[in-house]
């Protein structure tokens, strides 16, 4: 219970950490787990465009660059953007919705359990005999092939922490669907629980693709099936089919939140509401749908042929219209609002021409007889920055400065922020704007180095000084994040004074229990409905009573743990070594031990009684 | 909490399985997991029918050779009536007969079993007379990992469903585990409905040629 | 919040009431069931019967199976009653998903 962590201990804390099963503590183990590897994930980018810097460059070998952008890609997309949109998503739903908690505590911290495994296998892969090095992708022609336990570790690594999302996904989606408080119909949900919901089930269906994908990749590899295998009959197209339906699902799963995040701030920082709210709502459904019948589009040069090509084309253009629909709502929020420029505010209005420069490439992409040009070039590779940090990096770092003080009780530094926000953004236009360039002149991805002469250094060069631009920039935030958490300097409830939404209606950080009492929703952006109307609380919605609670458990660590065990002897295996077998063996015992242990187990939970919250006076509702 | 109170046949309420909030969200959750599981095997099935009969030479068995009605018939057979017990168990369940409910299981758990001995004499059968192994061909691969699959849930949904059984053999029913049952024969449905695509999909149209 | 369904006023002449509608709803159940039987053996029959064209046997047997599948969902699974739009809409937005990945593996993957 966190209402007496001030009187514990170091270790006692990291106890109730490793054990929590409470949204807003998930939300912090989500949130430093995914900035420390995106941290990682930017080093890797850094020794990218340090060897590309300059032409015939050797700081890394082509061996080890192929492993440094596999890891990459696969860090930032898994590891470092899924998590952190995590956090965001722990941190702030449950309040949005006026829960007390999620639908299912106990597998929540399983999710992240899981997801951490899985990524701390996947990066001990440079300690053990070296990275995955087949691209994030992993197509199976090249993967196969690939030596060494590179791709053993990129599937099973990928197959734990897909599991921990798929369950995050579900929990989130019956949250919102069983936990919303009085009054909070789907119509007056925040654009941000939408945006959750959306992709929730985005999630529900993409990564069971990715399971399969994985798990016969896994056989191919390691039990000598023949799926991939085209002398036995296999079909490598089946593996990059499987990858993008589960593959550009994920890129929505990941730019979808960062829209809901935006359309907080424009709210919030506007003093205005979202313009079109049931439009966001429609579009955001809409993209979602859109999302699963566009997948080929990655593969429009493989020889799918021209009724595919064509069918997928159309279809990839036709999500321009609802993305067209967003951007002109949050023009049309700021438009004729008192406009107050937080940092949250500047990565909100740098986002907007920014992301649609992503999104114009992205048509231009799409058009399938150009793409023959583009493909496999750094027009790609510029366009997918475009959006995914333009988009999504953009905003979480937004979403991460705008919840800070709900998430931690404490607001970051606006003047250090705003240095981040201006190196960040010009050091990201610095570094791909150009690429689109190298990319039309010829430059194909992927490569270690680049002759001299091509008329590529110049424009390489340009790329890593704005790559150190935008390093400077994340180092200024995370040196902000340790001032600000030293001076800890306490807020209330509605730290930016515009909070518009349930969440701004109680303190920062919020009681365990969140809500005392849960409360009345009476319109789209309640807080701000009964501000307008001269109160500063929301009406409760129910009498004071008891309060029931989940416990904590240790035993979500100990299921992922035991997965984490039995794949290092899974990955062993291959080598026909005889302590591997016992590992597996250890490794699942701890997990379905766990798992019966939990299941045995009779857990009801607690309750917080009434007559405890009503001495809790200063944890804000009322008797 | 007090969800592991007893209840009598007057008290039970009429769906015990969302008779409280845990109960309603493990219950929404499960269908949800289910809806995901459908994607899961589609994409199985959708890998075998891209790999059927894809086979290194000319001597390696075809779907024509392998399959035989009869086996795939017992099979089919067992699996739909394990759903009509289990189908029976939640019917006393709802009316509160915890004894009722137990023997039901432990028809549906016995019919499972045989299932998956059947199953297993199948692929045993298919690897010592045709030689049609995991590694022999793409579809051999595609083939043992879609049933493979489906034998994998029987065998998790048994255990499922015997640890259920043993846990609450002396305490009966509650609004604790009546959701857990409850879910637990939702699963065992769906690998049911799983089970006609595959005897259909897999068996009768690679019958069909 | 142990139970949260309002019995009526006299729970014997509620009990007698549910008692009686759970019978009849396990009578369906029996009579779906012999449908499903019914329906396998028709597949299975129409597989060993020679002299079908299998242009004529296999959309009839998927029929089968689909209709089958249906039985399961809303009769054993429940699905007809009351509450369960929340749960369609995502069992059949997975199936959507299912049945297009079913077809482009059938389709465009160099057969």
């Amino acid at each position: 219970m966190s209402t007496y962590a001030n009187k514990k201990g170091f270790g006692a804390t990291i106890w109730d950490y490793l054990t929590t099963v409470d949204h807003k503590k998930i939300a912090i183990l989500y949130l430093i787990s995914g900035g420390l590897f995106f941290v990682i994930g930017g080093l890797e980018a850094m020794f990218i465009r340090i060897q590309l810097a300059i032409p015939n460059n050797d700081f890394v070998s082509a061996g080890f660059y192929n492993e440094i952008l596999t890891m990459h890609g696969t860090t930032m997309i898994f590891l470092a953007a899924m998590p952190l949109v995590f956090a965001v998503m722990n941190a702030v739903v449950p309040l949005q919705i006026g829960a007390r908690d999620v639908a299912f505590p106990f597998l929540n911290s399983l999710g992240f359990w899981l997801f951490f495994f899985g990524g701390i296998f996947l990066n001990l892969s440079w300690f053990l005999g070296g990275a995955p090095d087949a691209g994030w992708t992993s197509y199976a022609s090249l993967s196969l092939h690939s030596e060494g336990h590179g791709i053993d570790f990129y599937v099973l690594g990928l197959q734990i922490s897909g599991l921990g999302t798929l369950i995050a996904g579900i929990n989130f989606l019956v949250t919102i669907i069983n936990m919303r408080t009085p009054g909070m119909t789907y119509m007056r949900m925040p654009l941000f629980t939408w945006s959750t919901f959306v992709v929730s089930a985005l999630i529900l269906f993409a990564f069971p693709p990715l399971t399969v994908g994985l798990v016969l990749m896994m056989f191919d590899r390691m039990f000598g099936s023949n799926f991939f295998d085209v002398a036995a009959g296999g079909n490598t197209i089946i593996w990059e089919h499987l990858f993008w339906i589960f593959g550009h699902p994920e890129v929505y799963i990941l730019i979808l939140p960062a829209f809901g995040i935006f359309s907080e701030i424009f709210a919030t920082f506007s003093r205005k509401r979202l313009f079109g709210y049931s439009s966001m709502v429609f579009a955001t459904v809409l993209i979602g749908f859109l999302g699963f019948m566009v997948w080929a589009h990655h593969m429009f040069t493989t020889g799918l042929g021209p009724i595919a090509n064509a069918i997928f084309a159309v279809a990839t253009m036709a999500i321009a219209v609802p993305t067209g629909i967003k951007i002109f709502n949050w023009i049309f929020t700021m438009w004729g609002g008192s406009v107050k420029f937080t940092v949250p505010m500047l990565y909100a209005v740098a986002f907007i021409p920014t992301f649609t420069m992503g999104g114009v490439t992205g048509i231009m992409l799409a058009s399938a007889p150009a793409d023959y040009q583009y493909h496999d070039s750094y027009f790609v590779v510029a366009h997918f920055h475009y959006v995914i940090v333009g988009g999504v990096v953009l905003g979480l770092l937004a979403g991460i400065n705008f919840y800070w003080p709900k998430m931690f009780g404490t607001m970051l530094n606006e003047k250090l922020g705003q240095i981040t926000f201006w190196t960040f953004l010009i050091g990201f236009h610095l570094t791909f704007f150009i690429q689109h360039f190298l990319g039309l002149m010829g430059m194909p991805r992927r490569v270690f180095t680049f002759l001299d002469n091509q008329g590529l250094n110049t424009g390489n060069m340009i790329s890593t000084v704005g790559a150190f631009l935008m390093a400077f920039g994340v180092l200024v935030m995370v040196i902000n994040i340790i001032i600000t958490s030293v001076k800890n300097e306490k807020v209330g409830n509605d730290p930016w004074g515009d909070g518009r939404t349930l969440e701004w209606a109680i303190p920062s950080p919020p009681p365990f229990y969140n809500f005392k009492q849960l409360p009345l929703v009476r319109g789209l952006d309640p807080y701000w409905v009964e501000k307008m109307e001269g109160k500063t609380e929301m009406t409760p919605a129910e009498p004071l009573g008891d309060i029931h609670m989940p416990n904590s458990s240790i035993l979500p660590l100990t299921i992922a743990f035991g997965l984490f065990v039995a794949a290092f002897g899974a990955l062993y295996n291959m080598d026909d070594k005889t302590w591997t077998l016992p590992i597996i063996i250890v490794g699942l015992l701890i997990t379905f031990g766990s798992m019966l242990i939990r299941s045995v187990k009779d857990d009801h939970g607690y309750h917080i009684h009434k007559e405890d919250l009503m001495d809790d006076k200063d944890k804000g509702g009322k008797a | 909490m007090q969800s592991d109170e007893r209840f009598t046949d007057a008290t039970w309420p009429a769906s015990p399985e969302k008779a409280t909030l845990e109960g309603k969200n493990k219950y929404l959750g499960f269908w949800l997991f289910l809806g995901g599981e459908t994607v899961l095997f589609a994409s199985l099935f959708a890998t075998y029918l891209a790999l059927k009969d894809k086979v290194p030479n000319g001597d390696a068995a075809l779907a024509k050779d392998l399959f035989e009605l009869p086996l795939t018939f017992v099979a089919t057979m067992l699996l739909l009536t394990s759903s009509l017990t289990s189908v029976y168990a939640m019917y006393h369940m709802k009316n509160n007969h915890f004894k009722q409910m137990q023997a039901w299981l432990v028809i549906t758990v016995a019919l499972g079993f045989a299932f998956l001995g059947l199953e297993i004499y199948e692929f045993n059968h298919y690897v010592h007379e045709y030689h049609h192994t995991f590694t022999s061909s793409a579809f051999g691969s595609a083939f043992y990992t879609l049933v493979g699959f489906h034998g994998g849930h029987v065998a998790f949904g048994l255990m499922w469903i015997i640890s259920l059984m043993v846990r609450n053999a002396r305490r009966g029913l509650n609004l604790y585990n009546a959701p857990k049952f409850y879910v637990a024969s939702l699963y065992w449905h769906f690998i049911d409905v799983v089970w006609v695509f595959i005897f259909t999909v897999v068996y009768l149209m690679g019958m069909v040629g | 919040m142990a139970n949260e369904q309002s019995n009526s006023a006299n729970p014997n002449v509620d009990l007698k009431y549910r008692r009686k509608k759970n019978a009849e709803e396990m009578k369906h159940q029996v009579i779906s069931f012999t449908l499903m039987i019914f329906f396998t053996l028709i597949a299975f029959a129409a597989v060993g019967i020679e002299g079908f064209s299998h242009w004529f046997i296999k959309p009839v047997i998927l029929l089968l199976a689909a209709v089958q599948v249906v039985f399961q969902l809303y009769y054993f699974m429940h699905m007809k009653h009351k509450g369960h739009g929340t749960i369609a809409l995502f069992l059949f937005s997975g199936l959507a998903v299912g049945l297009i990945t079913v077809l482009v593996f059938t389709t465009i993957v160099w057969l």
